[in-house]
């Protein structure tokens, strides 16, 4: 329903010139726009207190902010820009760790996790089917507390 | 067997506690820089005293030297200056400043006013060669060896402290290799 | 003469919680009921004079009492009553003192809803509550004296609290998030009092469960309290960042719902008792480990309190004693008798076990992503970020399996539940969820995969929990009939199950189709934005209480038709002079419309952030359907009973047991 009112929109207004506003950092098309809004948000700022480049006002955030800028017009991909601010400012802003032999246990822990977790629960199935529905014997401290007890029972209910 | 499940827990709290205990006391936004043992990235900026001269790159060649990030702006670049100047006047430290967003004429006299510890001040207004090195937050001081390689970046301000435990053992590991 | 009051007050407190750690612990193991008897009135007291201290810091607030040290920073003449109210725990000594008083009401209730219980388990439970309580007052009697004086010199005026903070949100948020994490003390008193006593059993899973439950409630309130406060605060319109502050919040949380499951199955079945002992003590640690990492400054956030390596290593001593105490306790004393119970591999049972499986690797997740850069530091193999990219992608898949695991589990029955039935039982609503879940797509344009599973995750929680309230209603006298006859407990299921739904809903549709846009503005420049468009009316400005702001004018329209006036400001404050971005916000229960004044680019140019945010307030409406579920829960008959019977509270507790056919009484 709402796509066919944006249709209907979109065709009045084009007909209408309405122009939109630039982007502060502007684009040709929109999805660049955004891309560049996704990049920004996942580059830390390296001086701030857990901010990401998008969100900081910090002097260093706004030369990055640029240089994204200027290599995404330049055509560079993300790769490209990510490194060549890694290659400056060290991997501390990069917000997505790589995957190499120190991350390693970070980027496994929860496919240990649950996998190990899947193996329990499946051992726990397995033991529950050996079992029958027996209880365990009790221990003789047990048995004894038990014997005592139903003897009290049957003295108050004969007394 | 199961027993030995339960002490699980226990072991990895206490390794969590070593790690966090490790944590206290150290200032997470001391950052390593991303050019150590890389060369000074190429530049094409003017000399702050000199401005019909242009420098480049090849002003770190031939010596060891210390490349000191600052700004008029920057209070804490005010407090080290007196421990710039011990170091070039008594240790004889070779000192090349990088201007980094500032105003000429504002740090022209800055220099006249404190005294000028450096050898050559490069002017990077726009800090071009400032975001090249990776710098955040001024005052900041590299050590670059004598074939113009990064060895160290000081993140804050220098004193005698930093000095000695800090940027001289770099140095010296500079001059043994070089 | 006052602020000294309090800190006599805080000693006092600190002895009466020596004595309540010490004195019914030792009647309980010895048997001497006349020790046993201190617990409850050592408890009032305890909470007699934090409370005092607590009255004697507000006073100081309300007053403008610059003498103290922690209120001359943190407060100012010029603030709002209400503000140098929450400004009381607005920095780390006073939310400290909070955090006692929390304790301190916990303990207090513990020993005032506690009748029922046998006094051995009462008086072990208020010690391990006590000792938790003289860890935390010897911290701030020693490190962290919230009526330091600074006499002679008493400052004209203080410093000011945070502009940041001057906000509703204070006032709310961190009491809540502070009744969730030191609730769990009570589990965690519980669990090892069980230890302690050996009576590790479905009547201690019983009397756990509703304590447990309300912390769990307040918890939620709290981090969606959080999150709504950041959102509209901070100026970007972010809800969630991963910051290891948050994470610290939501530790304890993820713990926290596996541990209310896996009670509910201690409860009922006798089973897994140990893992849900284990649970009690993680959760508890996860709360300790999150009050550690904020104070501490071994992580960066912005929600940190000001670091101090002394304090920071006191901190990490009390966890560790408490933590590492508890985990000696339980490797020797955890029951490893296997209760020998035969369940089919589709029971409940095995549901509420794989929720655990997820529920915990969530956790051991985020735990391990924000402690790793601290680990690799530690090894010195360089300083990392790990930030929202990584948490996306790796705990989505989570979130995802738990719905829709949660949804099946919802069908299955105790014990046993036939495959086939299963199946049949789960066609219908699958088919109607996969519908409903299109047609949300379609109406949001645009298909990705992630939305999808978000959606459908949600959608199908929703179709399960309703086709089962369904099919459990229907009654020979009647629907209505049907309905009134479940319990409470269930409902609070319902309500809980549901709000998961929601969050997980709003989370997607904000993540997926939200809008954000950061566009270059002159008055009388129109930016469209989705469906709607923002008209910028130009910047003026004006005056508040303690600040001056430009104050921005936007009209909003949708098809020709205004919907909104919007006036985003920044705002400089007189004291501190910090500018703040104060944005805008259109809330409205389907999206949010939301506008902030960025940076000045040139005389009439500025800088306008706008965004569109669909389904955001579902997101907190989630939570507080979780929380409303847990005290539905917790308000359930079973807690309300009164014991009829007049046996001595041994063989009371024994009857009190649940026996179905399982040896789970024996422990």
């Amino acid at each position: 329903m709402l796509r066919m009112m944006c249709f209907v929109m979109a065709v009045m207004a084009s007909g209408i010139s309405a122009a939109d506003v630039a982007a502060v950092y502007d684009f040709d098309t929109r999805s660049e726009e955004q891309r560049y809004q996704n990049l920004i948000a996942e580059l830390r700022c390296p001086k701030c207190q857990n901010q990401n480049i998008a969100d900081s006002n910090s002097p260093i955030s706004k030369d990055m902010r640029n240089v994204v800028y200027q290599m995404m017009l330049g055509g560079a991909s993300n790769d490209e820009i990510v490194e060549s601010l890694v290659g400056r400012f060290g991997e501390f802003v990069k917000y997505k760790p790589d995957l190499d032999s120190r991350t390693f246990m970070l980027w496994a822990t929860p496919v240990i996790a649950v996998l190990g977790g899947l193996l329990v629960v499946a051992g726990v199935v397995v033991r529950s089917r050996r079992a029958g529905t027996v209880a365990p014997a009790l221990s003789t401290d047990e048995q004894a507390r038990i014997d005592k007890m139903l003897a009290e029972r049957n003295q108050n209910g004969n007394g | 067997m199961k027993r030995f499940w339960l002490f699980m827990p226990l072991v990895v709290a206490i390794i969590v506690g070593v790690v966090l205990f490790a944590g206290i006391g150290k200032d997470p936004t001391k950052l390593d820089s991303a050019l150590i043992g890389k060369p000074v990235p190429a530049f094409s900026l003017k000399d702050l005293k000199n401005p019909g001269s242009t420098l480049d790159e090849s002003l770190f060649r031939g010596e060891i030297t210390l490349l000191n990030v600052w700004g008029t702006w920057c209070p804490s670049c005010r407090d080290e200056h007196e421990a710039l100047m011990w170091l070039a006047r008594e240790k004889k430290v070779a000192i090349i400043g990088l201007n980094y967003k500032d105003n000429r004429d504002d740090a022209l006299v800055w220099l006249d006013r404190l005294g000028d510890p450096y050898r050559t001040v490069i002017y990077d207004p726009k800090g071009m060669l400032g975001f090249d090195l990776g710098v955040y937050g001024a005052p900041e001081t590299f050590v670059i060896d004598a074939s113009g390689v990064v060895r160290y970046r000081h993140v804050g301000v220098v004193n005698g402290d930093v000095w000695e435990q800090v940027l001289l053992p770099v140095i010296n590991e500079a001059r043994g290799n070089g | 003469m006052y602020p000294e009051l309090g800190q006599l007050a805080l000693i006092l407190a600190l002895l009466l919680a020596v004595l309540l750690s010490v004195v019914p612990l030792v009647g309980s193991l010895t048997g001497r009921d006349n020790l046993q008897a201190f617990a409850r009135p050592l408890a009032a007291g305890m909470f007699v004079f934090v409370g005092l201290a607590f009255a004697v810091l507000t006073h100081a607030f309300l007053t403008d009492d610059f003498s103290v040290a922690y209120v001359a920073n943190n407060s100012n003449s010029m603030l709002p009553w209400y503000y140098k109210f929450s400004a009381v725990w607005g920095g780390h000594e006073g939310s400290l003192l909070l955090w006692i008083l929390m304790l301190a009401g916990w303990t207090l209730a513990v020993a005032i809803f506690s009748r029922r219980l046998p006094a051995v388990m009462i008086s072990q439970v208020l010690s391990v509550l006590g000792m938790v309580s003289v860890g935390f007052m010897l911290f701030i009697v020693v490190t962290s004296n919230p009526f330091d004086r600074l006499l002679p010199n008493v400052p004209a005026n203080g410093a000011d609290l945070n502009p940041l903070l001057q906000d509703f949100g204070l006032i709310v948020h961190p009491p809540m998030l502070y009744m969730g994490y030191v609730g769990f003390a009570v589990a965690f008193a519980f669990a090892i009092a069980a230890l302690i006593n050996g009576r590790l059993d479905a009547a201690w899973a019983r009397w756990s469960r509703p304590w447990t439950t309300v912390a769990w409630a307040f918890l939620s309130i709290g981090i969606a309290l959080g999150s709504w406060w950041a959102y509209y605060e901070l100026g970007w319109g972010g809800w969630w960042f991963w910051d290891p502050v948050e994470n610290a919040s939501l530790l304890p949380w993820l713990s926290g719902t596996a541990l209310m499951h896996s009670l509910a199955v201690t409860e009922k079945r006798g089973v897994f008792k140990s893992w849900t002992v284990l649970l009690a003590i993680v959760t508890f640690s996860l709360s300790l480990l999150g009050t550690f990492l904020v104070r501490s400054g071994v992580l960066t956030s912005v929600h940190a309190f000001a670091s101090d390596p002394e304090r920071g290593t006191f901190l990490l001593a009390l966890l560790a004693f408490t933590i590492i105490a508890s985990l000696i306790l339980y490797a020797f004393r955890a029951p490893v008798v296997h209760v020998r119970s035969r369940y089919g591999s589709l029971s409940r049972e095995i549901f509420l076990l794989l929720n655990n499986v997820l529920l915990v690797s969530a956790t051991l997740l985020v735990a391990v992503g924000t402690l790793y850069p601290l680990v690799l530091d530690f090894f010195d193999l360089g300083r990392i970020s790990i930030g929202e990219p990584f948490f996306n992608l790796t705990f989505s898949p989570l979130a995802v399996a738990a719905g829709l695991l949660m949804g099946v589990g919802t069908f299955s029955r105790w014990k046993k539940t036939d495959a086939g039935w299963l199946a049949r039982k789960l066609l219908w609503p699958l088919a109607v969820s996969m519908l409903i879940s299109t047609a949300v797509m379609v109406s949001y344009g645009g298909f990705t995969p992630w939305a999808f599973l978000g959606i459908f995750t949600a959608v199908w929680v929703t179709t399960a929990t309703f086709w089962d309230l369904w099919g459990k209603s229907s009654s020979k006298k009647g629907r209505i009939h049907g309905l009134k006859r479940q319990s409470r407990s269930y409902y609070g299921m319902v309500l809980g199950h549901l709000g998961l739904a929601i969050t997980m809903a709003g989370a997607t549709v904000v993540s997926n189709y939200g809008i954000e846009r950061e566009v270059r503005m002159v008055p009388g420049d129109v930016a469209e934005v989705g469906d709607y468009q923002f008209v910028f009316k130009g910047i003026g400005e004006r005056q508040g209480k303690n600040f001056t702001a430009q104050y921005g004018s936007f009209d909003v329209m949708r098809d020709g038709k205004p919907v909104a006036e919007l006036h985003p400001e920044k705002r400089q404050y007189a004291v501190g002079m910090s500018v703040m971005t104060e944005a805008d916000i259109d809330g409205g229960l389907f999206r949010d419309l939301f506008v902030a004044v960025g940076e000045r680019i040139s005389d009439d140019a500025w800088a306008i952030r706008l965004q569109y945010k669909p389904l955001i307030r579902w997101l907190w409406l989630g939570a507080f359907f979780m929380a409303a579920g847990g005290f539905m829960a917790v308000s359930d008959r079973r807690y309300r009973i009164r014991a009829r019977a007049t046996e001595p509270s041994a063989t009371s507790s024994l009857s009190q047991t649940d026996t179905q056919g399982t040896a789970g009484a024996v422990s």
